[in-house]
């Protein structure tokens, strides 16, 4: 193999290494490391987006606003996402007196392992992924509806009003657009035939964007919700109740929460890649490097989103969801049922 | 995956301390938003001992209904109720309590003993999900619609109970 194969798919400098490992060390030595290296840079790569997003956020949102955004730290202002790392890493995390310590201390940590666990199915290119399971979607989901509970959590135990109201509305949204959000998919899956996230690329010759639209509308909108993005985001409306669920924490603890809430952005961005945007199938370029083009421009959907659109209100969110995502999704698993039974 | 690796022996202890444990907890704690965590976490173990089995499928399917959706309702039912951080007053019901608890260690000591365990029933399958599908559509397909029939009652029966006029 020459140099560019390597690089167009790094699981072969994985698989290189192993190769020359096996050569003196026993299988299962082989097995961890390769297994630590392929989470730890998974893991590595989830978290360093949120620093990446931190800056393109406020550099695009500045520019939608007419003005430069950050510019002084480094060249282009590069550098601020490190500077506001580091500060906020020095601030003093302050533990309220009334507050149930415990679940406090817990509930950011227990926010951070939802948002870490569905990247080990997401494949950036068909060998580059932890693992491929073949109820890969349903896992995607499981870990997706564990985000509500460390939310809560936080809520609660924080003692403070604006804190258990931002809490109280999150589990109303989280629920409804839960429904509205596994329903989309379901067309995908009977287009596919799989559940493994691998096979869904594979069986998408056409993106599924354009034969799924309705799905991808769907997914695309309660997924917004999931997230609690803007215009969605009234559990943490500023205007109304000061920062929601995460009002009393402050430094590391508040940090956690912030790369909890970009890593599943990311997610999100790579899950509708993955099920609508064929994933890492594209002519000329490496195939991660597609994955990854992609996931940017889903990114970009985003906050171009959170610049233009105002917030809605919680009547107008929730029956968002059950009046209209809801249907939608159903007709489309009905449609999509009928068009593969015909056609398929 | 070989059952027989140390690795595979000392995550079968972790998740068992962690269903048990979480059990415990939900047992003997008296803060009611503690329990609900607890049972969160037994949810959690269990799922992990599923995944040890390779019923991947039960194993997800255990995360996304009880440790996602079981412990939601959980937690609103703990948001509607007024002073739930004190827990239960001790009353009266103590006796009939343990006689019931009593019969229902009996009965499952019954079914534990009386069950025939099989075990080694050959290679595992390697698709799970389309062989429960086919079971499931196909000889059980009528208590599987008797069962969505009987929700689907359950869901008119509380928006007509829950219904203002």
């Amino acid at each position: 193999m020459t140099v560019l194969d390597y690089l167009y798919d790094l699981s072969n400098l994985v698989q290189a290494f192993a190769n020359w490992l096996s050569t003196f060390a026993p299988g299962w030595v082989v097995y961890w490391v390769v297994g630590l290296i392929a989470v730890a840079t998974t893991l590595l790569f989830a978290v360093n987006n949120t620093l990446a997003m931190n800056y393109i956020e406020r550099k695009v949102i500045a520019h939608f606003q007419v003005r430069y955004g950050p510019n002084r730290a480094g060249p282009y202002g590069l550098l601020q996402p490190v500077a506001d790392a580091v500060k906020i890493l020095l601030k003093e995390p302050i533990i309220p007196a009334v507050a149930d310590r415990p679940v406090f201390l817990l509930a950011p940590i227990a926010a951070f392992v939802p948002a870490i666990m569905p990247w080990a199915v997401i494949p950036f290119t068909p060998q580059m992924m932890v693992a491929d399971l073949n109820v890969g979607v349903l896992y995607v989901f499981a870990m997706g509806s564990l985000a509500t509970i460390p939310i809560f959590m936080a809520g609660w135990s924080s003692r403070n009003k604006f804190a258990l109201l931002g809490a109280m509305r999150a589990v109303a949204q989280m629920v409804s657009y839960e429904v509205p959000l596994v329903l989309s998919i379901v067309g995908v899956v009977i287009s596919a035939g799989t559940l493994s996230l691998r096979g869904i690329v594979e069986a998408q010759a056409v993106p599924y964007v354009i034969p799924q639209f309705l799905g991808f509308l769907v997914f695309f909108v309660a997924g917004l919700g999931e997230l609690n993005r803007s215009p969605l985001d009234i559990l943490e409306a500023e205007s109304e109740i000061v920062a929601g669920y995460h009002t009393e924490y402050s430094g590391f603890m508040f940090i956690l929460y912030y790369i909890a809430e970009y890593t599943h952005l990311w997610a999100y961005s790579a899950f509708i890649t993955t099920f609508f945007l064929a994933g890492w199938r594209g002519p000329l370029l490496p195939p991660y490097v597609w994955f990854v083009l992609k996931m940017l421009f889903v990114a970009f959907l985003l906050i171009w989103l959170r610049a233009t659109m105002p917030r809605l209100r919680i009547d107008q969110l929730l029956s968002l969801a059950w009046k209209f995502l809801l249907p939608v999704a159903l007709v489309n698993v009905f449609v999509t049922a009928v068009g593969v039974f015909i056609f398929g | 995956m070989n059952t027989n690796e140390p690795a595979v022996t000392i995550a079968f202890y972790v998740f068992s301390a962690l269903t048990l444990g979480g059990a415990a907890g939900v047992v003997f704690g008296r803060n009611m938003f503690h329990a609900a965590l607890f049972l969160v976490a037994s949810f959690f173990g269990l799922a992990g001992i599923y995944v040890l089995l390779q019923a991947d499928f039960l194993a997800v399917v255990q995360v996304l209904i009880y440790a996602g959706a079981i412990s939601i309702l959980v937690v609103f039912a703990i948001m509607l109720t007024r002073q739930v951080e004190r827990g239960n007053e001790w009353n009266q019901l103590r006796g009939p309590g343990l006689l019931l608890g009593v019969l229902l260690l009996l009965g499952l000591l019954f079914v534990l003993t009386g069950t025939q365990w099989y075990t080694g029933m050959g290679p595992y399958p390697a698709d799970t999900v389309s062989t429960l599908a086919r079971q499931i559509f196909g000889p059980w397909v009528l208590p599987f619609e008797v069962a969505s029939v009987l929700l689907l009652a359950a869901l008119v029966g509380a928006i007509i109970i829950a219904r203002e006029e």
